[in-house]
């Protein structure tokens, strides 16, 4: 029973979110902060991990492959595949439900801890939209994070193919561009956007609505990652099973 | 001025509001005291619309909340200002922003025009050269003030406060209350102030209204608190021996 009033909650509160819009000027400077808070400030963990996950990856196809009538470009093709199809668009996503999720959730509970968003009420601001829609409109620029994640990635695995003495430059370039579908590209930045959009509202949900004290705040920002992490993988399910089964 | 008639407010079978009437005074400091859990705040957040009681009238002037739609109430907040318990500032903005808040939000002034007005309210409220700092690197007492400040940069009719000066040393704490009093004046405000400190209540409260178990069991201003046989608000007034012995000393002297 919980469950489907907290399911209620949430879409009652994505209906607050896009009504009664906070003033223009004061939005657009809300986007921009939070661009640099959650886009800009997450490009260094997504380019370091992406860099050396790419690495491991080829690595490990190299370092599994040892029957001759295997292809040699076969470590710059899975390199490509597990980094497009699944590594950039969602386990980055994962890993960001705990940096920005946390963010989110603790920032949003701490003004609900310190009576802020009671403040923002007081004034007649319709503080879901304050607070939530400039974070839903900065996270469309998450699939850009996506696609240095895809690049970054793809280059750790030829850095290590090639320089690590598993696999040619010549051989690694061919399979990346061997059976190369766009629509692989698309259906990943598909899933960015949907994933870009629980990652905004689930976390911001999950600091709105908490009660308590300061031991709350912490408890819905872990609360937040669970449920962001599983929507993720679930609706990861489903957007692969339509668009690719 | 603010008219309240027979509010009650319940939370599940809790019934914390039983039927409050009364009249808040334009240009007065009006006080709601009370031990805690009488329902002070939750007295208060109704007035700021942040509880809808079940039952009962708050009027604003001659309108009633009760009958009025969304950008109605809307436009009444503006005319609000509220001074929290913790000040409720902005931690992701500065002194200045803070202030400037309701300016940005509700008007169409220039950054200079808006600039100049939070001067003016910072200086004040007895505060200067702090608007490039943020409220955790300014101490409670400062806080309380730019909150003061944030309140009536937009010159609002109403404004309330939520235990103003709990936290602060005694001598900051008159500080506020003076200024509080002293705006509600300048402004001509209907000022509502929720407070247990009885000092507060001895310096500045025009119109006292007692609450006891979600009730008023007094009402009345701070020269006459210290004549009432009214037991309630005796037991609650005289649990200090100092206020036992001004009011021997009052009753003394007629």
């Amino acid at each position: 029973m919980k469950y489907l009033q907290d399911i209620g909650s949430y879409f009652l509160m994505l209906g607050t979110v896009f009504s009664h819009p906070t003033k223009g000027s004061v939005l657009r400077d809300l986007i921009y902060k939070e661009i640099d808070e959650l886009v800009i400030n997450s490009l260094g963990i997504v380019a370091f991990i992406s860099f050396f996950v790419g690495g491991v990856v080829a690595i490990q196809t190299a370092l599994n492959i040892d029957n001759p009538i295997i292809p040699d470009y076969l470590v710059g093709f899975a390199t490509r595949q597990s980094i497009i199809l699944e590594f950039a668009p969602t386990f980055i996503s994962i890993i960001m439900a705990g940096k920005m999720g946390s963010f989110i959730t603790s920032s949003i509970g701490s003004m609900r801890v310190t009576e802020q968003i009671d403040a923002l009420e007081v004034m007649g601001i319709n503080s879901l939209n304050y607070l939530v829609f400039p974070k839903i409109i900065a996270l469309l620029f998450y699939p850009f994070v996506i696609a240095i994640a895809m690049f970054l990635g793809i280059v750790g695995g030829w850095v290590a193919g090639v320089y690590g003495g598993y696999s040619t430059s010549e051989a690694f370039i061919r399979g990346l561009q061997n059976d190369f579908i766009t629509f692989h590209v698309i259906y990943a930045f598909i899933k960015t956007f949907v994933f870009a959009f629980i990652l905004a509202t689930v976390p911001s949900w999950q600091g709105f609505y908490m009660k308590g004290g300061a031991l709350e705040v912490g408890k819905a920002s872990t609360t937040a990652f669970v449920w962001t992490s599983v929507l993720i993988i679930l609706t990861n399910f489903i957007l692969t099973s339509l668009l690719l089964g | 001025m603010i008219r309240v008639e027979d509010i009650h407010k319940s939370f599940g079978k809790d019934h914390i509001l039983k039927g409050i009437s009364t009249v808040f005074d334009q240009g007065k400091t009006n006080m709601i005291i009370g031990e805690s859990g009488s329902g002070k705040t939750v007295f208060l957040k109704c007035l700021l619309d942040l509880f809808e009681p079940e039952e009962g009238r708050i009027y604003f002037q001659d309108r009633a909340l009760q009958d009025m739609d969304e950008d109605e109430k809307r436009n009444l907040r503006k005319d609000m200002g509220m001074v929290f318990q913790g000040g409720a500032l902005f931690d992701s903005l500065n002194i200045e922003e803070n202030v400037m808040f309701p300016l940005r939000m509700f008007t169409k002034k220039k950054k200079d025009e808006m600039l100049d007005r939070v001067n003016e309210v910072l200086s004040r409220v007895n505060l200067e050269n702090v608007n490039k700092k943020f409220p955790a690197e300014i101490s409670g007492g400062m806080k309380k003030r730019v909150s003061i400040a944030r309140a009536i940069v937009n010159n609002p009719k109403y404004l309330f406060c939520d235990e103003p000066n709990s936290g602060l040393d005694p001598r900051t704490a008159i500080l506020i209350d003076n200024l509080i009093h002293e705006i509600t004046i300048e402004y001509n405000m209907t000022t509502v102030i929720n407070s247990h400190d009885m000092n507060s209540v001895m310096e500045i409260g025009e119109k006292i209204i007692f609450l006891q178990d979600g009730e008023i069991a007094w009402e009345g201003d701070k020269t006459q608190i210290f004549k009432t046989d009214n037991k309630s608000i005796t037991d609650f007034v005289y649990s200090s021996d100092l206020f036992k012995k001004i009011r021997d000393i009052q009753l003394k002297e007629g």
